[in-house]
C-alpha cells in the first residue's frame, strides 16, 4: 500500500525504512525518486551507489541498479561503474562524514576530473548511524557524544569545497523544502559534469536532542525559517549569513566531462 | 473532468513523527496515540503537501479509481 511513485521507485518489501520518526533522510529520499520520475529516465540505466550510515541505507530501499559500498568509498566506486558504462546515469548518496571525512579526498578528486556523477550529500551534521559523533559538518560550538562541551572545529561547506576542488555544478536543498531540492537534483542529474547537492536533513534523535533543538516539527520550521535562496544571499554580509542555510544552486561552469575525453583517447588508437 | 483525489493514510508506516500534522495548511491531520488520523477530513483541499513531507511514505494522494 503505496503511492504510484513509491510502487514505482522503491523496494516495498523493504519498508517501512529503519530511520527514526521525523528524519529528512526519507523526504530526501523521495526527492531523488521524484526527479528521476520528472526527468523521465529509464530506471534500469540509473546507477545508485551508497557508503556507510545512515544515509546509505537508500541503496537498500530504492529500485534502481544499486551498490551499498564502503564508507566513504562510494565515489571511488561510482568513478569505476561511470568509467566502464559511461551511458549509465550514476547516481552517488553520501552522508555528510562519508562524503567531507571518510571519503574526503575521493569527494575532491571525483570533482577535480569533473566525472559525470551526481553527488547527493544527506548532511544532517552528525554521525547518526553510530551514536551521535561531531562530523565535519556539526556547526561550531554545537554538540555530539565526543563533543560534550561543544564543537572546537569550523565546519565545513561542502558545496564551496567541491566548488573549490572543481565541481561543475554545486546546489543546497533542504529536507523542509522538497519541491526546491527536487529541482536542484533534477538540475544535478541533467549537468554533464561532476555535479553535487547538499541536502541539509535533520537528525532529530542525536543532533536535535544533544543541542535542545526540540522535535523534528520544529527543526523543519528552523529549515523554513533559516533558509536564504541563493541570489538574496549575494547581497548580504558574511555577519547576516551566519547560522543561515543558503539554498538553491550555488555554482555552475563549464569544464569537458571526464569519460567523454577519456572516449577521445580511445578513438584515437581506433583509428 | 479530473478525478477526484483521494487521502489514504498507511497506518503501518507511520511513525507518528507528527510533520504532516504540523505543515498541513488546514489543520486536517492530528495524532492520535502513535498514529495519524485524518480528523477534519473535509478540510482536505487535497494540496499534497502531507505527502511531499512525510519522511515515511505514510500517507499520500490517489486518484479515486485507484482508490
Amino acid at each position: 500500500m503505496a503511492s504510484k511513485l513509491i510502487d514505482k521507485y522503491f523496494r516495498e518489501a523493504h519498508l517501512p525504512h529503519i530511520w527514526c520518526p521525523g528524519c529528512g533522510h526519507g523526504v530526501l529520499m523521495r526527492d531523488v525518486a521524484q526527479a528521476v520520475e520528472n526527468l523521465g529516465l529509464d530506471k534500469d540505466k540509473v546507477v545508485l551507489v551508497s557508503g556507510i550510515g545512515c544515509s546509505s541505507r537508500a541503496a537498500g530501499y530504492m529500485d534502481f541498479n544499486t551498490m551499498h559500498t564502503t564508507h566513504g568509498r562510494a565515489l571511488a566506486f561510482a568513478t569505476g561503474i561511470k568509467m566502464a558504462h559511461p551511458e549509465l546515469e550514476v547516481i552517488v548518496i553520501m552522508g555528510d562524514g562519508d562524503a567531507s571525512a571518510i571519503g574526503g579526498n575521493h569527494l575532491i578528486h571525483a570533482a577535480r576530473r569533473n566525472i559525470g556523477i551526481t553527488a547527493i550529500v544527506f548532511n544532517n551534521d552528525i554521525y547518526g548511524m553510530t551514536g551521535g559523533q561531531y562530523s565535519p559538518t556539526t556547526p561550531y560550538g554545537e554538540k555530539g557524544t565526543t563533543a560534550p562541551y561543544g564543537n572546537i572545529d569550523r565546519p565545513f561547506d561542502i558545496p564551496k569545497v567541491a566548488e573549490a576542488a572543481g565541481a561543475t555544478y554545486t546546489a543546497r536543498g533542504t529536507a523542509y523544502d522538497a519541491r526546491l531540492t527536487t529541482k536542484l537534483i533534477e538540475e544535478g542529474i541533467r549537468h554533464k559534469g561532476f555535479s553535487i547537492i547538499e541536502c541539509a536533513s535533520i537528525c532529530p534523535t542525536y543532533y536535535g536532542r544533544k543541542n535542545k533543538k526540540g522535535s523534528a516539527v520544529d527543526m523543519y520550521t528552523w529549515q523554513k525559517e533559516n533558509s536564504i535562496p541563493a541570489a538574496k544571499a549575494k547581497d548580504m554580509t558574511p555577519e547576516e549569513l551566519e547560522g543561515k542555510l543558503v539554498v538553491g544552486e550555488l555554482s555552475r561552469s563549464e569544464f569537458p566531462e571526464l569519460t567523454e575525453q577519456y572516449q577521445k583517447i580511445i578513438d584515437k588508437f581506433q583509428k | 473532468m479530473a478525478a477526484k483525489k483521494q487521502l489514504v493514510i498507511n497506518t503501518k508506516w507511520c511513525k507518528g513523527c507528527g510533520v504532516c500534522a504540523a505543515f498541513c495548511p488546514r489543520g486536517v491531520l492530528a495524532l492520535k496515540g502513535e498514529k495519524i488520523q485524518a480528523v477534519q477530513p473535509e478540510s482536505c483541499i487535497r494540496c499534497g503537501l502531507c505527502e511531499l513531507r512525510c519522511p515515511d511514505y505514510a500517507i499520500y494522494l490517489v486518484e479515486e479509481e485507484d482508490a
